[in-house]
């Protein structure tokens, strides 16, 4: 698509989003990410609190690793060098933002704070670094990648969780309880994620 | 080449350098609350400490030992205290471990609330004399298959106040494939005999602590341990006494049971005991010895799995079935029970149909 100048600007960036968040949902089309919703989406609130968190990292990850990338990496001829780069960023970043963050509201501490160490180990977010610098953004539209995949990622778990606060009371066959019935709900839901493909395009 | 593996190196070198330095300046300076000062029971000790770290830590470097038996990772609910001003809000962590009233009486796991600002805390008094002990492995003895008798000289301090029914919590060492843990074990021991500790310890399959002391622990050897702990011990009533264990639960019904000889305690007093079979008895002579030495004390074993054929003469089934034989109207007893909670449970809501009152049953739950 020919995006025109100004209004194509922000729609570009726009679009970049929804297609980050639901032609490419990072969970459901791309399957990163797995192992935090099985262990944390058996309620709403928790699924809010993680997603949240992934939402906010994601986007502030996807922003530090652009500029490293684009000023430190390739000029230096490191692009290899990428993958153990991004994860020491990621690393400190959010052991940054958990201190920040406990200083700062130990509400907000109590209510995120313990998603923060999980959201370390989560490839999801990775990933998405990996994926942004295989583009050729802007620095702005490398943002908008971030978050619209954190939002993506965000919408999947919340709605898990929520189907799986539904079916908890269901009787399930005991093989099937858990983590069973959670994977052929994911793959229900990526199947009908299917479905945006192709709408947009980047 | 050459140059190109260097830059890799010193690029790799530097950001993590730069990543941690940043860190470790943050947590400096971010993480920083000052000195502040923690007040226990409404001044009766004001403790000043570098906030940042846990409470249950705070205090045990400043000699106050909280019972603990995980490490403080909030999933044993040992080191619950009161804190009274300056907590902050309850973490997820802890509230799954609490009730609604000690949510309300402000109960916290010492373990999960970190000292940001003065804080004031109420502990009971008993934990004010609790103390860490240096001790060594004096003696080993098997008291039946499953069952030994474990004694400690103490080291430093090389003597212990406590009071007969209440325990102390003994640090396991790591061994191979294990951790090193920390579990709770009522003294067998008598008050008076303050320089050394004994506990009667029953094997757990696959148990940490247990594998450790039966199979890796040596005579001779230094362990750590703290106490004592606990309320478990003989009211200072006239009331008749009812007491009740199994297995290793025999350990604070001993001490409490010579104590009352030693100190001639006089109290109308039954003991049942509650065994599979003949081989899980242990200090039998002795206890039925002690019906002579006290005034008016009766031992009860009671056996449930003992065969049929076999020369047991003494009671057969478990005992919420013998109690009311013996004990049909239990409205002026109390009762000590000690033991699994399977067994505690059981026997209190016999005791409870035979009249007695809950608030007069008095138990320490093993598992
Ligand atoms: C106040 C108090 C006083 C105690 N006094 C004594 C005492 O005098 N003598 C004594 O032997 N023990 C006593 N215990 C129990 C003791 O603290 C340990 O729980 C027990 O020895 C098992 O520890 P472990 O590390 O070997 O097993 P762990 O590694 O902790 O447990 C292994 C497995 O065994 C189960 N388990 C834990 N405890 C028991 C148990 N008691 N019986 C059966 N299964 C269990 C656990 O659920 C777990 O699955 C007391 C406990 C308390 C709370």
């Amino acid at each position: 698509m020919e995006p025109n100048i100004d209004s194509g600007f922000l729609s570009a960036t726009l679009l970049i989003f929804l297609s980050a968040a639901f032609t490419n949902n990072i969970l459901l089309a791309r399957f990163l990410g797995m192992c935090s919703v099985l262990g944390v989406s058996k309620k709403v609130d928790t699924s809010m609190g993680l997603g949240v968190a992934v939402i906010f990292v994601t986007t502030a990850t996807s922003g530090i690793n652009y500029i490293v990338y684009n000023y430190l990496l390739i000029p230096l001829e490191l692009e290899y060098l990428r993958l153990i780069t991004f994860i020491v960023i990621i690393a400190s970043f959010v052991q940054l933002v958990e201190m920040i963050v406990e200083r700062v509201s130990l509400v907000l501490y109590n209510a995120l704070g313990i998603f923060l160490p999980l959201i370390t180990v989560n490839c999801a977010i990775l990933g998405v670094s990996l994926f942004m610098i295989g583009q050729p953004y802007s620095f702005l539209e490398a943002l908008s990648f971030g978050a619209g995949s954190g939002f993506g990622w965000f919408l999947a778990i919340m709605l898990i969780g929520g189907i799986r606060e539904k079916i908890n009371e269901n009787a399930l066959p005991k093989g099937l309880a858990g983590p069973g019935i959670t994977l052929i709900i994911i793959g229900i839901m990526a199947l009908a994620f299917v479905g945006f493909s192709g709408m947009i395009s980047i | 080449m050459l140059a190109s593996i260097l830059t890799a190196l010193v690029f790799l070198t530097a950001t993590t350098l730069i990543l941690s330095l940043l860190l470790i300046i943050a947590e400096k300076w971010i993480l920083n609350y000052g000195p502040c000062t923690i007040d226990v029971n409404n001044g009766q000790k004001v403790i000043d400490i570098q906030g940042g770290s846990s409470l249950l830590n705070s205090l045990s470097e400043n000699e106050i030992f909280i019972p603990s038996a995980c490490g403080g990772r909030g999933s044993c609910a040992y080191c619950k205290v009161k804190v009274t001003q300056g907590g902050g809000p309850l973490s997820p962590i802890e509230e799954p471990y609490l009730s609604e009233q000690e949510i309300k009486d402000n109960v916290r796991l010492s373990c999960q609330v970190k000292v940001r600002e003065d804080i004031k805390i109420q502990i009971p008094d008993e934990l004010f004399n609790a103390r860490l002990f240096k001790a060594v492995t004096a003696s080993k003895k098997m008291l039946t298959y499953d069952i030994m008798e474990l004694g400690f000289d103490l080291v430093e301090p090389d003597e212990i106040e406590f009071t007969a029914g209440q325990y102390i919590q003994l640090e396991s060492r790591e061994y191979k494939g294990a951790d090193s843990v920390i579990r709770a074990y009522s003294i067998s021991s008598l008050p008076s005999e303050k320089k050394k500790i004994e506990l009667i310890m029953r094997r757990v399959p696959e148990g940490i602590c247990t594998t450790w002391a039966f199979d890796h622990l040596k005579e001779g050897q230094e362990v750590s341990l703290s106490g004592p702990y606990g309320d478990f011990k003989l009211q200072d009533t006239d009331a008749p006494a009812i007491f009740i264990a199994g297995g290793s639960g025999m350990a604070p019904i001993w001490s409490i049971l010579r104590h009352m000889h030693e100190k001639n305690i006089n109290k109308k007093s039954y003991y049942f005991f509650s065994g599979r079979i003949y081989d899980d008895l242990f200090f039998t002579d002795e206890l039925f010895g002690l019906e002579k030495k006290l005034s008016d004390f009766k031992y009860v074993p009671c056996l449930t799995r003992e065969p049929e054929h076999s020369s047991w003469k003494g009671e057969r089934g478990r005992i919420p079935e013998i109690l009311p034989r013996y004990i049909p109207d239990a409205q002026e007893y109390e009762a000590y029970l000690c033991g699994s909670s399977a067994l505690i449970e059981a026997c209190c809501s016999k005791l409870s149909e035979l009249g007695l009152k809950d608030e007069k049953m008095y138990f320490d739950k093993f598992e």
